[in-house]
């Protein structure tokens, strides 16, 4: 039995990585699950200087999910090099930076940063943020500005990069062909969908943000619909996410065209749910007699 | 400090203790490395949650392998829980966050502060330093006569009571308690709303007092790798290397000196 996947030449143990945020860089879940198991860490977001983040409260709850405005707060690529990378460097797993900035400047400085880091295997371009209001999203959200920054990066990346793209577009399969043509080695989608909630006995919202991303098993039907979407409007792997609670789950994404998938809110609902994943992706193989994952990708 | 671990737990009993305040005895093996000051994450059964909620240690036996949690019905989560009687299975998330710095009180003069929902932590606070004959005086503040858990604080020591309605003790919050009378310490730990957090911070300057006050946020992951539950520091830390300290792990109780609330 096969779980082996390849993406632009990296070959990963099995198709299941962490989704960018929600599991910082690996080692506040390392006290719940051999990272060794999974096959790939994807970092929270990092920059070229620290970002402090938005006001709080950051996160509320939602029927079936969450939202969060977290502000992309993270410690600046300094502290990724020095802390994090030698961390994950201990384990056989393989290592993909999220990369934020402001302008393609912040970008492309983090991209060159990384240049030299051996233990990171690709780049995770995030131009989806919907939580800040210069930089992330102002790149997802229109296939000219997505299509100038992905060239401009892929000038730069020594790793093969992967263009995270946001829902909240009119045409997924648009945004997934500007970023191929520019020259993405692969995408990943989705990053979370613009939401509110409203606290009626305070007459307030419920983050400080107003909108907040949403994520968590409500979103997957949209997340597996734009994952079916890209991944036949372009031949670069896709990444799928949005909502994976379990292995069936996870399986739905592959089956829509997803090589990789990503778990991403459900590690706070159960922060084994990573490895409870690739174990049942496997059970689910032997059950139904699949010698090779690879030969369920876009199946349907 | 012990691996954090999500397991099931058994309720052991459950009641009213006031109106909308729930005392709930839990057992589970998490007991164990409990501390005074810190917290567990509960599940709902209801699948439509996806978030754990953080929920105070109001006391633990060791021995017993029992969690007490004193909590407030305050939205469908909680109102879940208030409905579990004996037996009845429960995920929780724990041990989580630091407790209060024990170690702080030591040959002190302590004043242990807590207001509405704040005070439950407060109660295995005050045994443990009974435990060690601390010289403590609790102060605590409620809205009205309905004085959850005083009986108890009174076995601790020196107990204070305000009352927002003035039934019990002094009428107005817990500092008006502490100016009325004269309470003076070399050490303050508190639990509450923000707004008497910040009167704390500020009394315990007044009087020389060192502060450690526990916070609470809005939290998602509970484990320190989503930035949702932050509070504003003085000073960069080792961790965020922003003024942004992580209130699940690098808390709940912080240095009030460290604050910037």
């Amino acid at each position: 039995m096969n779980t082996k996947i390849n993406i632009a030449g990296v070959e990963f143990k099995n198709p299941v990585m962490t989704a960018s945020g929600t599991f910082g860089s690996g080692m506040e879940y390392s006290e719940f699950v051999d990272l060794n198991r999974l096959g790939a860490v994807v970092t929270k977001g990092v920059s070229n200087v620290p970002w402090p983040g938005n006001e709080t409260p950051r996160v509320a709850e939602v029927y079936g999910g969450m939202l969060n405005a977290i502000g992309l707060q993270n410690p600046g690529i300094d502290v990724m090099c020095k802390r994090d990378l030698p961390f994950l460097a201990d384990f056989d797993t393989k290592v993909i930076v999220n990369v934020c900035g402001k302008s393609i400047s912040d970008y492309v400085e983090v991209v060159d940063r990384l240049a030299d880091e051996k233990g990171v295997h690709m780049l995770e371009i995030n131009v989806s943020c919907p939580n800040v209001k210069e930089g992330g999203i102002a790149f997802g959200q229109n296939p000219d500005a997505l299509f100038e920054i992905t060239k401009e990066i892929k000038k730069h990346a020594r790793q093969p990069i992967i263009m995270k793209l946001s829902p909240n577009v009119t045409s997924i399969a648009e945004m997934a062909k500007a970023a191929e043509a520019a020259g993405s080695d692969a995408i990943s989608l989705i990053n979370t969908i613009t939401g509110m909630k409203i606290d009626i006995y305070r007459r307030k919202f419920a983050i400080a943000n107003k909108t907040g991303g949403m994520s968590g098993p409500a979103i997957k039907p949209v997340a597996v619909r734009m994952v079916y979407e890209a991944s036949h409007a372009v031949k670069i792997p896709v990444i799928g996410m949005g909502g994976i609670s379990n292995a069936e789950d996870a399986i739905e994404f592959i089956m829509a065209g997803a090589t990789g998938v990503a778990v991403g809110a459900m590690n706070f609902h159960n922060p084994y749910a990573t490895v409870e994943v690739v174990e049942g992706i496997e059970k689910f193989m032997k059950e139904q007699g699949i010698e090779d994952i690879n030969d369920i990708i876009g199946c349907v | 400090m012990a691996k954090k671990k999500k397991i099931c737990a058994k309720v052991v009993s459950q009641r009213v203790i006031s109106e909308g305040v729930m005392d709930m005895l839990l057992k589970t093996s998490l007991a164990e490395d409990a501390n005074p000051g810190q917290f567990v994450g509960v599940y709902t059964k209801d699948k439509a949650n996806l978030l754990p909620r953080p929920i105070s240690i109001c006391e633990f036996d060791k021995d017993d392998q029992t969690l007490r949690l004193v909590y407030r019905i305050a939205g469908k989560g909680t109102a879940e829980f208030a409905l579990y009687g004996t037996g009845e299975v429960v995920d929780i998330l724990g041990i989580l966050g630091n407790g209060f710095p024990l170690d702080k009180a030591k040959d002190k003069k302590v004043l242990v502060i807590g207001g509405g929902i704040g005070v439950p932590p407060l109660l295995g606070l005050s045994k443990e330093l009974k435990k060690e004959n601390t010289d403590v005086t609790m102060v605590m503040g409620y809205r009205n006569a309905d004085t959850f858990l005083s009986s108890e604080f009174e076995n601790c020591g020196k107990l204070l009571i305000a009352t927002e309605d003035g039934s019990v003790g002094t009428k107005g919050n817990v500092i008006d308690a502490c100016r009325e009378n004269g309470v003076k310490a070399d050490v303050i730990y508190a639990c509450g709303p923000m707004p008497m957090l910040r009167g704390v911070a500020s009394y315990a300057k007044e009087i020389g007092a060192k502060a450690y006050l526990s916070l609470e946020e809005r939290m998602a992951c509970g484990v320190g790798a989503c930035l949702g539950c932050i509070c504003k520091t003085k000073n960069t830390d080792e961790h965020s290397h922003v003024k942004n300290a992580r209130i699940c792990t690098d808390g709940p109780v912080f240095d009030a000196d460290d604050l910037d609330i």
